[in-house]
């Protein structure tokens, strides 16, 4: 796919010496869901904001469709959509004009019918003459996600959108994006969440101490570094994991009423028949068999940690 | 030019305006009546005439003045800082405009309100004395350009402000004094010999001695030094939103 967000050796360093982004690669590939995932202070919003317009990067080149983004700012930013992290809202203001106001700062004619398609699609048409302070934090999270659809971007920044959100919210608010996603829109997300990523991404970039880590298909990453667990309980307790089994990577529970065997989904051959083979000639009972696969987040905290 | 922007932004900002059209309107026609009955009605009967213009009149080109300073000032300052307060100020900053479409649109707002207040108050003035413009033009482009060079002060105190404080501090401190001692309510001619010279450095009283002979035909300093006068004080001004616009003060890190 072609690429339509392209980050090449950005840095930032603020007044304040603090190097926010130190040499970020990235490129962001038409039509695709980026989900970016980093800890608190990692960059993530500092990498936003220089792409959008708000911080001026130190160093580096950022292009969306070809446009610089400081020297051709009006052709770049007109592509982009941005829902920021914070609830920033005009709480005087009704919901439709803050929305129009957002058409029309990004040089947009008016039209109606398409701001009534995007409120109907946020649910929020109902509300389209209520003052933005009468709403919900839910509900001005929609508002700030009409905001930045009024002018028909192409690119759909979402920082954070689902912090603080309630469970219903949060899956509502995913069907919203793959609905963006089905209109060719591409999506790039900040999150914490890792569950979030693991739902709706189709590629995972991790950043942490403003570098990018790593950038891949979600899938690809689960299964590369994907293990599985294999969870052997026991008729009964083991003092230690007997010699006869000593050739397998075993870990022995805290009461002894388990073994623990990890293996890697992608090798040919899991061990797993010679195993539990190996378990009877032992002299082993097995009441009950578990497998569980290591998520996103297991993933994540691996690598951040390798990283520190 | 992203004139649609500009428009957006004047659209936004006018119905911010017209949402508290009661206090946008009524506390200039309060205020001015209030400073006819105690200048113009108390005072005035003991002063009969100033440089041959009766005192009630003589009043009611500083009184739009006054009003007209204030306001463009606190409503240009407001509809900056506002949006940096409550962090819209994200979406001005992402949006395909430039710095100048920006001040286009929250100055443009800003003067049209200041001119909106001055138009009431010289109206509400009708009501209490005999006026005779005796140079409209004059008059109305004295009027313009004063909303728009203080319009453009606000912006840059706006831009400047951290808190709400300081947001007050400009407007309370340095254009309140100034325009009470810029001749709004009294002749240069009338104060000691000592004080007219220190009134010079007003720059205040250029602009309303400017404007008070658009209405009457007679001015404290001569009319080209008052025009001068204005056209330099916008000219900073302008000076200050270049600086500003290339330095990103304030607003982009």
């Amino acid at each position: 796919m072609p690429t339509v967000v392209s980050v090449e050796n950005v840095t930032k360093v603020y007044d304040s010496g603090f190097e926010a982004l130190k040499g970020v690669d990235l490129q962001i590939e038409e039509g695709e869901i980026l989900a970016l995932l980093g800890p608190n202070g990692a960059g993530k919003t500092t990498l936003i904001s220089t792409i959008c317009g708000i911080t001026t990067p130190s160093g580096g080149k950022i292009t969306v469709a070809g446009h610089d983004v400081i020297t051709d700012y009006r052709a770049a930013r007109s592509l982009i959509g941005l829902v920021p992290q914070e609830l920033s809202l005009e709480p005087f203001e009704k919901v439709m004009n803050t929305v129009k106001l957002s058409r029309g700062l990004f040089g947009k004619p008016k039209n109606d019918a398409y701001i009534e398609k995007i409120l109907h699609q946020l649910s929020l048409w109902d509300k389209r003459s209520a003052k933005v302070m009468e709403l919900s934090g839910g509900m001005k999270r929609r508002v700030l996600i009409a905001k930045a659809l009024s002018h028909e971007p192409r690119v759909l920044f979402l920082d954070e959108p689902t912090a603080g959100v309630d469970v219903e919210l949060r899956k509502d608010m995913w069907d919203v994006v793959a609905n963006l996603k089905a209109d060719g829109v591409t999506i790039i997300l900040t999150t914490h969440y890792i569950e979030e990523a693991e739902a709706i991404a189709d590629r995972v970039g991790v950043i942490n101490q403003g570098r990018i880590l790593l950038v891949e298909p979600k899938e690809d990453l689960m299964q590369r570094m994907g293990q599985k667990r294999l969870t052997i309980e026991l008729q009964d307790a083991v003092a230690n994991i007997p010699d006869a089994l000593a050739s397998y990577d075993l870990m022995r529970s805290g009461d002894g009423m388990a073994l623990i065997y990890s293996y890697e989904t992608t090798s040919s051959r899991t061990g797993i028949t010679t195993l539990l083979s190996d378990l009877q000639k032992a002299g082993l009972q097995m009441k009950d068999l578990q497998t569980r696969q290591s998520s996103l987040e297991d993933i994540f905290v691996d690598l951040v940690k390798e990283e520190a | 030019m992203n004139f649609q922007a500009i428009k957006a932004i004047y659209v936004f900002e006018m119905a911010r305006f017209f949402r508290t059209l009661a206090q946008s309107f009524l506390s200039p026609v309060l205020s001015t009546s209030l400073y006819f009955v105690v200048f113009g009605a108390a005072i005035g009967s003991r002063i009969e005439q100033v440089d041959g213009v009766s005192y009630a009149a003589f009043i009611v080109p500083g009184l739009i003045m006054l009003s007209v300073m204030t306001q463009a000032t606190s409503n240009a300052s407001f509809g900056i800082y506002f949006p940096k307060f409550i962090g819209t100020i994200y979406e001005l900053l992402s949006a395909p405009i430039s710095f100048f479409e920006i001040v286009i649109g929250y100055v443009g707002a800003a003067a049209t309100k200041a001119l909106f207040v001055g138009i009431v108050i010289l109206a509400t003035a009708y009501f209490f004395v005999d006026l005779q413009i005796a140079h409209p033009i004059a008059m109305l482009a004295f009027l313009v350009l004063t909303c728009l060079s203080f319009s453009l002060l606000g912006f840059i105190i706006g831009i400047w402000a951290q808190n709400f404080e300081q947001l007050q501090l400009i407007p309370l401190l340095v254009i309140t004094p100034l325009v009470f001692l810029g001749g709004s309510f009294y002749s240069i001619s009338m104060l000691p010999p000592a004080w007219q010279t220190i009134t010079l450095f007003n720059p205040v009283v250029y602009l309303i001695s400017g404007f008070r002979w658009s209405f009457f035909g007679v001015a404290d300093v001569d009319i080209w030094i008052s025009l001068m006068a204005i056209g330099i004080f916008t000219g900073i001004c302008l000076g200050v939103i270049w600086w500003i616009f290339k330095t990103g003060y304030r607003i982009r890190s």
